[in-house]
């Protein structure tokens, strides 16, 4: 099969599985109710599985390792500090005040200064391995997560509740506010990449073949790190973090695709996210009937593949 | 031209080139040879703009390094690092496409794939150019990395110990290929090598450096000599004339 019509399939695939979700035990008398929720929920979920993908291979080509992902990097932590930090800091009145698109927004500013600082500390130092940068990123999770579990416990309790409901949102209780935001986020970024796809192959051969091929290699790598600073928000401000789904979706369309190139590789990999996340909703809601999360699904299969691909990648080093 | 002048790079205390100033002429070999840890491939990184001096100047035709345009930059001058490993699947002929990546920004024009085959050609690999990376031998690999740089096209071809992990068979092959590069294309080349008397019997110029300075440079006959050699690898060599060549014996 070549690589169009094998992202033809996916496609086909998609809609398939996203109708299937929006016509389920659907009937004349739920229509009105169910339908706009759902189709709400549909949106966000391709929104959710496309930027997980989206950041995870963009996060992989830049670092060129495939069993690194921004969450091990420890991201979706930041985000989740910098939301409760926004709320301690701010309090809640004022956030509403603002609006609700003011706390969105304020998290990815902060977000972007933040992957540019740990941009600037660790990648433009030479000869940083891998090894120290997933022990980095470990360290930086847990930090940011005790960080943000100190605030909430100093945190007036009405003001916790607000937090609280930023914190906890999951696929069953989509955070709908920033759906059209969200939109936009995704669109932006992928127009603009899309004009890169090409340097990003470049990049994938390593740094110094990179640098020797012409790419403006600091800037570039920089400009990429905002991009996954962004996509990570979107998916994390929308359903709380999934560590594993982006190295899974990776690395199985990698081999699926089989291919070097990203023009097809980003497609690729967001369609073959929203398809784990729509048929896993699926699996989770009409067949488990609510009873797994199906972050807890996907987090348990992702684990044993990541497991899987540390002993592979250690068999050949 | 390429004229280094005062270069210096310290990793903390340590420093690795410490006042470092040579000229590089045109079309011409040029093998930078000493000890491990003499800042043989440091100065290369550095000539190729991979690594940052602390101090110094690089002068690439009269124009400093700083001053170019990478892109510019990247279609005068190529630099091959000595660890390639990169864990994407791809095959020679997609890996030698990636040398017309400064002219085309990828995308290929019939000139390109011209430039792609002869490159294949030159490097006699057209039976295996649609053979994936990962199966292939050490020298074959090495191979479709140095036939991406021709491709390339650059005037100056700077390689990082290319004969690492090579049979003398594969290394002979490819410090002619090197040869024919520079006799018949014009090219120059600089090498980081190792073994002295591969770089005795195929440069134009041996650049010696040690503990971070140029301990000395000149042609073959100037530097495989046992007085210079002996202080720098701290060896007892015995060095004589074979076949016009000086050949040196240190085991």
């Amino acid at each position: 099969m070549k690589v169009k019509s094998k992202l033809l399939f996916l496609s086909i695939l998609l809609v398939i599985l996203a109708v299937l979700y929006l016509t389920w035990g659907l009937n004349p008398n739920n229509w009105d109710y169910a339908l706009p929720r759902r189709i709400a929920k549909v949106v966000s979920i391709l929104l959710v599985g496309s930027s997980i993908a989206f950041s995870t291979t963009l996060f992989q080509t830049i670092t060129n390792n495939r069993i690194l992902t921004p969450s091990v990097l420890g991201l979706d932590s930041l985000y989740m500090f910098i939301q409760t930090f926004v709320v301690f800091v701010f309090g809640s009145a004022l956030l509403i005040q603002f609006g609700k698109y003011f706390n969105f927004m304020l998290s990815i500013g902060l977000m972007i200064i933040f992957s540019v600082l740990l941009f600037k500390f660790f990648f433009r130092k030479e000869g940083n391995t891998i090894f120290s940068l997933l022990l980095f990123g470990v360290i930086l999770g847990t930090f940011f997560q005790s960080l943000t579990s100190f605030m909430q416990v100093l945190m007036d309790p009405n003001e916790f509740f607000v937090v609280q409901n930023r914190m906890f949102a999951s696929f069953n209780n989509i955070n709908t506010d920033i759906l059209y935001i969200a939109i936009l986020g995704v669109l932006v970024t992928l127009a603009y990449i899309f004009r890169y796809t090409r340097e990003l192959d470049v990049v994938s051969l390593g740094r110094d073949s990179a640098i020797n091929l012409g790419v403006e290699y600091t800037s570039f790598v920089k400009r990429m790190f905002i991009v996954i600073a962004i996509l990570v928000s979107i998916s994390t401000a929308l359903v709380g973090p999934i560590t594993f789904l982006g190295l899974l979706v990776v690395n199985i369309n990698r081999q699926f695709l089989n291919t070097y190139k990203h023009k097809y590789l980003i497609p690729g990999s967001m369609l073959l996210g929203s398809i784990m996340l729509i048929g896993g909703q699926l699996i989770a809601e009409r067949i488990l009937n609510f009873k797994t999360p199906i972050s807890v699904i996907i987090n348990f299969i992702g684990g044993v593949y990541f497991i899987y691909l540390i002993l592979k990648e250690g068999r050949f080093s | 031209m390429i004229e280094v002048k005062n270069i210096i790079k310290a990793y903390g205390n340590n420093r690795v080139l410490d006042d470092v100033s040579l000229n590089i002429q045109k079309g011409k070999i040029t093998s930078f040879i000493g000890p491990n840890g003499a800042g043989k491939s440091t100065l290369l990184s550095i000539i190729s703009r991979l690594i940052d001096k602390d101090f110094g100047h690089i002068f690439i035709e009269g124009k400093e390094l700083d001053q170019w345009d990478t892109n510019e930059l990247a279609k005068k001058i190529a630099i091959l690092k000595q660890f390639n490993h990169i864990n994407i699947r791809l095959t020679v002929r997609d890996l030698v496409s990636f040398g017309r990546f400064p002219y085309s920004k990828g995308k290929l024009t019939e000139e390109d794939w011209k430039h792609v085959d002869e490159a294949i050609e030159y490097m006699k690999l057209k039976d295996i150019e649609h053979k994936y990376l990962d199966q292939l031998s050490g020298g074959q690999r090495q191979r479709a990395y140095i036939a991406m740089v021709i491709a390339q096209d650059t005037d100056y071809i700077l390689l990082d110990e290319p004969l690492n992990n090579l049979d003398m068979k594969h290394s002979v092959e490819i410090m002619k290929t090197l040869r024919r590069l520079v006799d018949e294309k014009g090219k120059t080349v600089i090498i980081v090598i190792h073994d002295i008397n591969f770089a005795s019997c195929y440069s134009d110029q041996i650049v010696v450096l040690c503990n971070g300075k140029v301990f000395e440079k000149g042609g073959a006959d100037e530097i495989l000599r046992e007085e210079i050699l002996e202080q720098v690898y701290d060896l007892e060599f015995c060095i004589q004339d074979i076949n016009n060549n000086r050949i040196c014996v240190y085991y």
